[in-house]
């Protein structure tokens, strides 16, 4: 402006020989100076904010145009042996809302009522429970919050979530157990197995346009990472079967409790695991945590008959008896101390496979005071009584085996017949694979296993063997459970029958259990069957636990398709009112 | 000199063009890629859905209910089972 000034006042005094028009020397560079300065205070602060001080605007400029956008991870299903899924997660969605920026008429929030099958005024109560954040409906199907999203409602937002549904339902939900809020697991295989099962979210940050889409995505952050699928050993026909048999025999005879498992016995795997009560673990707001407990691995009850295999069997790998030693069992009482141990059906002279035939606990007792304790504790030990099982279930205990040394004589003859010791229903299944093999007991697992188990020998193959033999006269009409037989198939195994301990009282209360395998021949399963407290009379493990036993074997060894070894018509009961009863 | 210039004009003019045209293209995949991952969720609820249906419609609690009640059928008792013995002596376990 300045020059351009001059140079038109310079024409000016060429054409019209003007006055020339002077200015001040200094203000041209004055101006010029006052400008600069200007520009260079700009330039400072835009050098300033460019390089020194650039974190606070660009994250300003980020949030208003990126989002960090979570991308959910999908968890792995629970498989059974044959890929029937037992658990499994959908996707679903949640509504939510800011309810201070939550803007709706009264005919918006009306017709989202209809879309989501509530009232308004429901709707309205969530939004007044907690003035920061509020969940309008969780877990919805996908196409009922596209629904209510379509009627756009401002401050109204969808996420994507995943919901666990369990189609086994009461049957396996025990096993199975369930996740809690954000998809931890808290009971069961869910919690057992939450490392391997788990996802890990995803997530991603993306440009955002003035409408909120994502228009391009700038980074993955992390990419989200699904769960792995677990297969179980549990095989959900022969659960079913299990369960349907147990809850039948519970309604039957009135009982408290019951469990059954199932064991494969080639390779230690838990075909099937039931107990009751059970629980609905699809709808469980209103259930009592003792009904979510697997009863089968974390309680323990007093085995009483069903110990005394392991007791002839210590006897009779140590030497000290052969299957036809006689043992006196006359007058059907034997006093140790001040201590008196009964037959309430003496029997006289029994053989060694008579006493277990016929379920003596004299017998059983004279054969373990035989023995050093050290002896008798060393076989229940090996077989796992005392110890965890070792299923990783969480909550699976231990049981009771008390040291050796700690013994009295009475203890010894009393845990010869199941009292004085402890034990869960897997622990008693998983002994009993000793006489179903030759004298291996094998690692159970509630996981699906492709290869062969190798076992570890606790007695010798001959005494294994002979016990076997005797297992199965309990099951003929001269043994304690006629009930047990399958047809089609031989059968062998041990009653149960033990009174409860309350305050530390032997009372009229009894636990009813039955443990055998099949078939004999080649046993391919072990199953236990207990029942707790069955009140309608009958309460002698043959006649309430081995029915069950029974049916469930017979069942189940037809689904596998079991050749069988026996003929069909090898049922034979004993006339009635002459069945032996066994010692409680 | 000029020559020089203009070829450069020329160049950054065409590299200008061409990165207008590859964001366009990367915005329009970005969207198809969106609605292709929309897609895939929708893919996704209904496998999840039609897997929870499966899974509950063969459970054999429900089957066996259709069974006796429905089609009235039942479990042969052991006499009227007939054992038939393969040649080989084993039976099809599976």
């Amino acid at each position: 402006m300045n020059r351009g000034g001059t140079a038109v006042a310079g024409r000016a005094l060429r054409h019209r020989e003007a006055a020339p028009l002077v200015l001040p020397r200094f203000r041209s560079p004055l101006v010029f100076g006052a400008l600069a300065l200007l520009f260079l205070v700009l330039l400072a602060r835009s050098v300033y904010l460019m390089w020194f001080d650039n974190e606070f605007l660009q994250e300003q400029g980020k949030a208003r145009h990126s989002r960090d956008l979570e991308v959910p991870a999908h968890r792995g299903r629970i498989l059974d042996r044959a890929g029937e899924a037992l658990a499994l997660s959908t996707p679903v969605k949640s509504l939510w809302a800011f309810p201070d920026k939550f803007d709706a008429t009264r005919e918006q929030i009306a017709a989202l009522a209809v879309v989501l099958e509530t009232t308004p005024q429901k709707i309205n109560a969530r939004l007044e429970a907690n003035e920061d954040f509020a969940y309008i409906a969780k877990q919805i199907a996908p196409d009922i919050a596209e629904r209510a999203m379509a009627l756009h409602i401002s401050g109204l937002h969808d996420q994507n979530e995943y919901r666990r549904f369990y189609p086994g339902g009461d049957v396996t939900a025990q096993i199975v157990g369930f996740t809690g809020d954000h998809d931890v697991g808290q009971e069961g295989i869910e919690l057992a197995q939450q490392a391997w099962l788990a996802g890990v979210p995803g997530s991603r940050r993306v440009i955002i346009n003035r409408r909120n889409e994502a228009v391009e995505d700038v980074v993955a952050i992390r990419t989200p990472q699904a769960g792995h699928d677990l297969a179980l050993a549990i095989d959900a026909r022969l659960q079913y079967l299990a369960f349907r048999e147990l809850k039948a025999a519970i309604d039957l005879n009135k009982a408290r409790a019951g469990g059954i498992v199932i064991l494969d016995v080639k390779t230690g795997e838990i075909l099937a695991l039931a107990n009751w009560p059970t629980y609905n673990p699809n709808s469980r707001d209103k259930v009592l945590p003792e009904k979510m407990r697997n009863r089968a691995l974390t309680d323990t009850f007093e085995p009483g008959s069903t110990m005394k295999p392991f007791t002839i069997a210590a006897a009779l790998d140590a030497g000290r008896v052969r299957p036809d030693t006689v043992i006196d069992t006359a007058p059907g009482w034997f006093t140790i101390g001040t201590a008196t141990i009964h037959d309430a059906h003496p029997e006289g002279a029994l053989t060694v496979e008579q006493v277990i035939q016929k379920s003596s606990n004299v017998g059983a007792a004279k054969i373990a005071l035989g023995l050093p304790p050290a002896t008798l504790w060393e076989t229940f030990s090996n077989v796992g009584f005392g110890t965890v099982p070792k299923t990783g279930f969480p909550g699976e205990v231990s049981g009771r085996l008390r040291p050796a040394k700690s013994w009295k004589p009475i203890e010894q003859a009393t845990m010869s017949y199941g009292h004085g010791i402890s034990v869960n229903l897997v622990q008693l299944a998983r002994a009993y694979t000793i006489f179903a093999t030759d004298g291996e007991v094998k690692a159970v697992t509630l996981l699906k296993t492709d290869e062969f188990v190798a076992g570890r020998p606790v007695l010798r193959p001959e005494t294994a063997r002979a016990v076997r033999h005797m297992l199965e006269l309990v099951t003929s009409p001269g043994g304690t459970a006629p009930r047990a037989q399958v047809a089609g198939y031989r059968v062998a195994g041990k009653t149960g029958t033990a009174h409860k301990i309350e305050d530390h009282v032997y009372v009229n209360k009894y636990v009813a259990s039955f443990v055998g395998f099949a078939p004999v021949s080649n046993p391919r399963l072990v199953v236990a069957v207990m029942l707790d407290e069955p009140s309608t009379g009958q309460y002698y493990g043959g006649a309430v636990a081995a029915p069950v036993f029974s049916s469930v074997t017979g069942a189940a060894l037809r689904m596998l398709g079991v050749p069988t070894d026996a003929p069909l018509n090898n049922v034979i009961l004993p006339p009635e009112g002459s069945e032996i009863r066994e010692e409680t | 000199m000029t020559r020089l210039n203009v070829a450069l004009l020329v160049v950054l003019v065409a590299c200008a063009l061409s990165l207008v045209t590859s964001r366009h293209q990367s915005r329009r995949l970005f969207v198809a890629l969106g609605d292709e991952q929309v897609m895939g969720r929708k893919l996704e609820t209904e496998y999840g859905q039609l897997q929870l249906e499966q899974s509950t419609w063969s459970m054999p609690a429900r089957i066996e209910k259709i069974a006796r009640e429905q089609l009235r059928m039942q479990l042969p008792s052991a006499a009227r089972t007939d054992v038939v013995a393969l040649p080989d002596g084993k039976g099809n376990a599976r």
